[in-house]
Parts: structure tokens; C-alpha cells; sequence
């Protein structure tokens, strides 16, 4: 491929950020006034402040969304490597029987959509008594979190040299010292990258945490940002600065963890 | 069987049960229990619960609401895809020759893909404000109101599917690309070839693969949408966003017909099986032939 010079460049970077523009709009009008808003060319002019954002902060349930947002991604992702992990090891290169028809179902459920099973997760959370709780959220979670981990870490399993855990195994390491001490850091950077993946999966979820709460203060924030209120009219500036407290994590993990990012969404596609 | 396949064997079944159990209870028995759901009346509210076969079935191969519904849900999906693949290849294809601001792009690129649905609905709802919203201001001033037109409400919805989205099939191209090796397109330059030659001959016969990998992707995740139309139309107007998963979701938590509900999950989770079966398929024959 022909490179091409900074003025080709610098217009495929103008492109990309005008295509980001609906975001860029979303994060200007989170810092203008109320008086503001309602033209767009006042707003354009408006001095900025931080108005909106203590709002949200001091008189919503933004704040208690958030811990929970973080609470649930993370245990989901806590608990998805920790199944995960020793099944795609397993998966990967143990003799277990049926495997072929494991990977599938594996894939199957990877498939699954969200509403044909929320149905019957609603009866049997609200049997256990779990609505309004973390554990309910996250074990709703697992259930696409999972089969993600799990097919992704088999990828990456596969590509550890067969050599690297023979010579653990003639040292005398059994299976799961061979997973702990030999594969597992070989594969750390993929169980980063599915990791990431899982955690803003769960962070961006709205069906099973909408489905699976009652009260306001265990709504997670994407159910608290769909159902933000308003008492008159719609309060857009609050919108947009919760817009951006929810898109934070995101933010930072597009910005600084990039390349573990790629790494893991790419995985799967581009592995033969 | 040598003692240490029988304990490789043995250590298999240990690590996977875990995972496997997870699985059976989180994810295969609500599939099987939504079918069993399906073919009862269920009505919490009034203590109903009772087996009625497959009447809603019957019913749902009547009733006008779900027909509408799989149009809108094979329109949307159609048409997102389509526009995504079109732009994604064409961002992949700019991207290529990207000699600085790499990272930057792919940045730019991601986060649209990466932020919340909800925030995208939020942040897509603001853009269409009939009379504050920038996307009047930059045509001059309009006074349309594109969430609540019967005809443009759909077009919107996809509009910002299209936005999120497209820059995964954009990403899945561009990282293919790069592991196209410089000979080859050394080789065609060689040949004379031109860069549209270069394009329809050797990249986009490379991208073949990766390009099937993210349409069987990116039409399951269509086909199963659902936060846009819950923040931005509900459904409506007049059920022109109405796809079989908000028919379903409104079923099963508005109106509270567990068993209904459920029968329109068992026809959603019948069609994404359905494509990615044929698909699969397709894969197979294709990868038979080659």
C-alpha cells in the first residue's frame, strides 16, 4: 500500500473526529448554562460551567448508579475469568468428551438474545429473592459474560507453545500447577483483553439491570441515565453531564488500555 | 488408557464443571424454560397460570402488532448493516495507508463503539431536539421532528445504530489490513495495477474472511437491539420502531403476560439461531470448496 502524505492524514483524522461529533456536542452542552440550551447558537457562545454536573452529583441517584455500575462490572468480570480460565484451559487442551458440541453451545450462548431469556432469569431471581441486588445483576451478566471469556481464552491457550507446558509437566507440575504457574501468565495479556470486554459489556448493560430492579438506589447507570428524571421539562444539561459520568470508564479504557482492547475484539475474528 | 490420559481426563472434567454449571443454569435452562413458559397463560397480577399449548403461537401468525414487528426488526437490521459495511470498509480502506495519528484514529474510532447504548440514545435524542437540536440548526434551521414523524423515526434509529457501530466493522477491517503483507501490493504495482484495482483484487479478496466474521456479528446484534428503541421511541410512533424485542419486552414487563412475552423471546432467539445456522453453513460449504 502506497503511503500517502500528512494532508491525506490530517483528513482522515478531520473525518473520524467529525464523525465523533454527536459526543463532542453531548460533552459541550454538559458544560453550558440552562439560559443556553434551548438555541444552538447561544448555547455555542455561553459561557461554561460545572452547574449540570453538581446536580447530578448532589441531587440524583448518579452517584449510587455508578457504585453500583462499578460493582457489577467488575465482580461480572471477576467471576467470568475465574470460571472462565480453567474451562478454556480445559476446552483448549484437555481430552474432555463431547468438546466439539461444548464449543458450540459455547457459541450458541454467545448468540443468545438478552429478551428470550429475561423472561424466565426474571421468575427464577425474584424465587431466590435476589431482585435489587448485585449478585442478581451479576449472575445475569454471567450468562453473556461467560461464553465470551471462555471462547476468547481458549483462542489464546491454543496459540501457548504445547513444548512451554510439556516441559512444566516432565518437571512434575500437575494440570492445575501447569494453568497456574505456567499458563496463565503466558496468557495474561489475553485474559486483560477479555476482561476489558466483559467489564464494558456489564458496564453498558440496560435490559437484565432495568429488569432486575425495583428500587432507585440499585438502579446501575444505564437504567439511572434511560430514566433520568425530569420535573417540568427534560433538564438536557443534567442529561449530558450524566452522559459523560457514564461514559467515563469507557473513556479511559479507550484512551489508555487501546491496544488490549483491540487485541481482545479482534481475537476472535481474525484467529482462524 | 495410560494413567496420565485418564488424570488429563479427570483434571479436564474438574476445571470445566465450574464454567459448565454456570452456564446450564444461567443461560441453557432459561432458553428451555422460555419454551415451557411460552405454552402457559401466565398473568402474575391476577394469578393466572395455566397451559394453554401453543395458542400463542397461533395467535402471534395472526396478529398484525408482530408482523409489523419482524418487518421493522429485518428492515432495521438490513439497513444498519448494509450502511455500516459500507462506511466501515471505507474508513478500514482510508485508514490503511495512515502514516501518523494512529492511535488517535483508532481512539476516535472506538469510542463511539465503546460508550453505552444509553448514552448514544441520550446523546442521538438531544441531537434530534425538533427545536434546540443541532442537526435542524446545521440544516438551516428546520423544525423537523424526527423522533416523533412515523416516517423519519425509524431512519433516525438507524442512523445512530449506524453510529456505533460501524466503527467495529471499520476496526476488524483495519486490523486485518495490517497483516497484509507490503509485497503483495509491491507486486501489483509492479503489474500496473491502479489503487481501484489494487482495492477490488487484493484487498478485498483478503478481507473476505473478516468481512463475513463481523456481518455474521454485527446482524445477530441488529436483530437483537433493543436499547436504542427504549431510549429514544419506546417502540413508537404508532409502533414504526417496534421491534420483535420491544414487542416482547413490552409483552413480558408492560402488560405482563409472562407466557406471551415469552412466546415472542422463543420466535427472537428462533431467528438468530436460524441465521447463524445458515450462516455457518455457508461458512462450511465455502471453506469445503476453497
Amino acid at each position: 500500500m502506497k503511503r500517502r502524505g500528512a494532508l491525506g492524514d490530517a483528513l482522515v483524522l478531520t473525518a473520524l473526529a467529525l464523525w465523533a461529533v454527536p459526543f463532542f456536542w453531548q460533552a459541550l452542552t454538559s458544560i453550558k448554562p440552562d439560559t443556553a440550551l434551548l438555541a444552538v447558537e447561544r448555547l455555542l457562545a455561553a459561557p461554561p460551567t460545572l452547574v449540570h454536573y453538581r446536580a447530578v452529583l448532589e441531587r440524583s441517584v448518579m452517584p449510587a448508579a455508578l457504585a453500583n455500575s462499578l460493582g457489577v462490572a467488575a465482580l461480572t468480570t471477576l467471576l467470568a475469568v475465574a470460571l472462565g480460565a480453567p474451562g478454556a484451559y480445559a476446552l483448549a487442551r484437555l481430552p474432555v468428551p463431547g468438546k466439539h458440541v461444548l464449543l458450540l453451545a459455547v457459541v450458541a450462548c454467545t448468540a443468545f438474545p438478552q429478551v428470550t431469556i429475561v423472561g424466565p432469569l426474571f421468575v427464577l431471581l425474584r424465587a431466590l429473592d435476589l431482585r435489587d441486588t448485585w449478585l442478581a445483576l451479576v449472575l445475569a451478566d454471567t450468562s453473556f459474560a461467560l461464553p465470551l471469556v471462555l471462547w476468547l481464552l481458549a483462542g489464546f491457550v491454543r496459540e501457548v507453545p504445547m513444548a512451554v507446558e510439556e516441559a512444566a509437566q516432565i518437571d512434575g507440575a500437575g494440570r492445575l500447577a501447569t494453568l497456574g504457574r505456567v499458563v496463565l501468565p503466558l496468557i495474561a495479556p489475553g485474559i486483560a483483553s477479555a476482561g476489558l470486554l466483559v467489564f464494558l459489556m456489564s458496564w453498558n448493560e440496560l435490559l437484565f439491570a432495568y429488569t432486575f430492579t425495583a428500587s432507585e438506589a440499585s438502579r446501575t447507570v444505564p437504567v439511572a441515565l434511560a430514566l433520568f428524571p425530569g420535573v417540568y421539562e427534560v433538564p438536557w444539561g443534567d442529561i449530558a453531564a450524566a452522559s459523560m459520568l457514564a461514559s467515563l470508564p469507557p473513556i479511559l479504557i479507550v484512551a489508555g488500555l487501546q491496544r488490549w482492547l483491540v487485541r481482545g475484539l479482534t481475537a476472535g475474528a481474525l484467529r482462524d | 488408557m495410560t494413567a496420565r490420559a485418564r488424570g488429563a481426563a479427570r483434571a479436564g472434567r474438574v476445571m470445566l464443571m465450574p464454567a459448565l454449571t454456570a452456564l446450564l443454569v444461567l443461560a441453557a435452562w432459561p432458553a428451555l424454560w422460555v419454551l415451557w413458559l411460552s405454552l402457559q397463560r401466565r398473568i402474575p397480577v391476577f394469578g393466572i397460570e395455566r397451559f394453554v399449548g401453543p395458542s400463542h403461537y397461533v395467535f402471534l401468525a395472526g396478529d398484525p402488532r408482530f408482523w409489523n414487528a419482524l418487518e421493522v426488526t429485518l428492515v432495521f437490521t438490513f439497513v444498519s448493516v448494509a450502511l455500516e459495511f459500507l462506511l466501515g470498509l471505507a474508513v478500514a480502506l482510508a485508514l490503511q495507508g495512515q502514516r501518523r495519528g494512529r492511535r488517535l484514529a483508532v481512539a476516535l474510532l472506538l469510542l463511539p463503539w465503546a460508550l453505552p447504548s444509553v448514552v448514544t440514545g441520550r446523546t442521538f435524542e438531544w441531537l434530534y431536539h425538533p427545536s434546540a437540536g443541532l442537526l435542524n440548526y446545521v440544516l438551516g434551521g428546520q423544525a423537523i421532528n424526527w423522533l416523533g414523524e412515523p416516517a423519519l423515526a425509524l431512519p433516525a434509529l438507524i442512523v445512530a445504530d449506524v453510529w456505533r457501530t460501524m466503527p467495529f466493522v471499520a476496526l476488524l477491517c483495519y486490523a486485518r489490513c495490517l497483516t497484509i503483507p507490503v509485497e503483495i501490493y509491491e507486486a501489483a504495482r509492479v503489474d500496473g495495477a491502479g489503487a481501484l484495482a489494487t482495492v477490488r483484487d487484493v484487498t478485498l479478496p483478503l478481507l473476505r474472511r473478516v468481512l463475513l466474521i463481523a456481518l455474521l456479528f454485527r446482524t445477530l446484534d441488529a436483530l437483537r437491539a433493543f436499547d436504542l428503541m427504549f431510549v429514544l421511541t419506546g417502540g413508537g410512533p404508532a409502533n414504526t420502531t417496534e421491534t420483535l424485542t420491544v414487542y416482547a419486552y413490552r409483552s413480558l414487563f408492560q402488560t405482563l403476560q409472562l407466557g406471551f412475552g415469552a412466546a415472542i423471546g422463543v420466535v427472537v432467539g428462533a431467528l438468530v439461531m436460524l441465521v447463524a445456522w445458515a450462516y455457518l453453513r455457508a461458512m462450511a460449504n465455502e471453506e469445503a470448496t476453497a
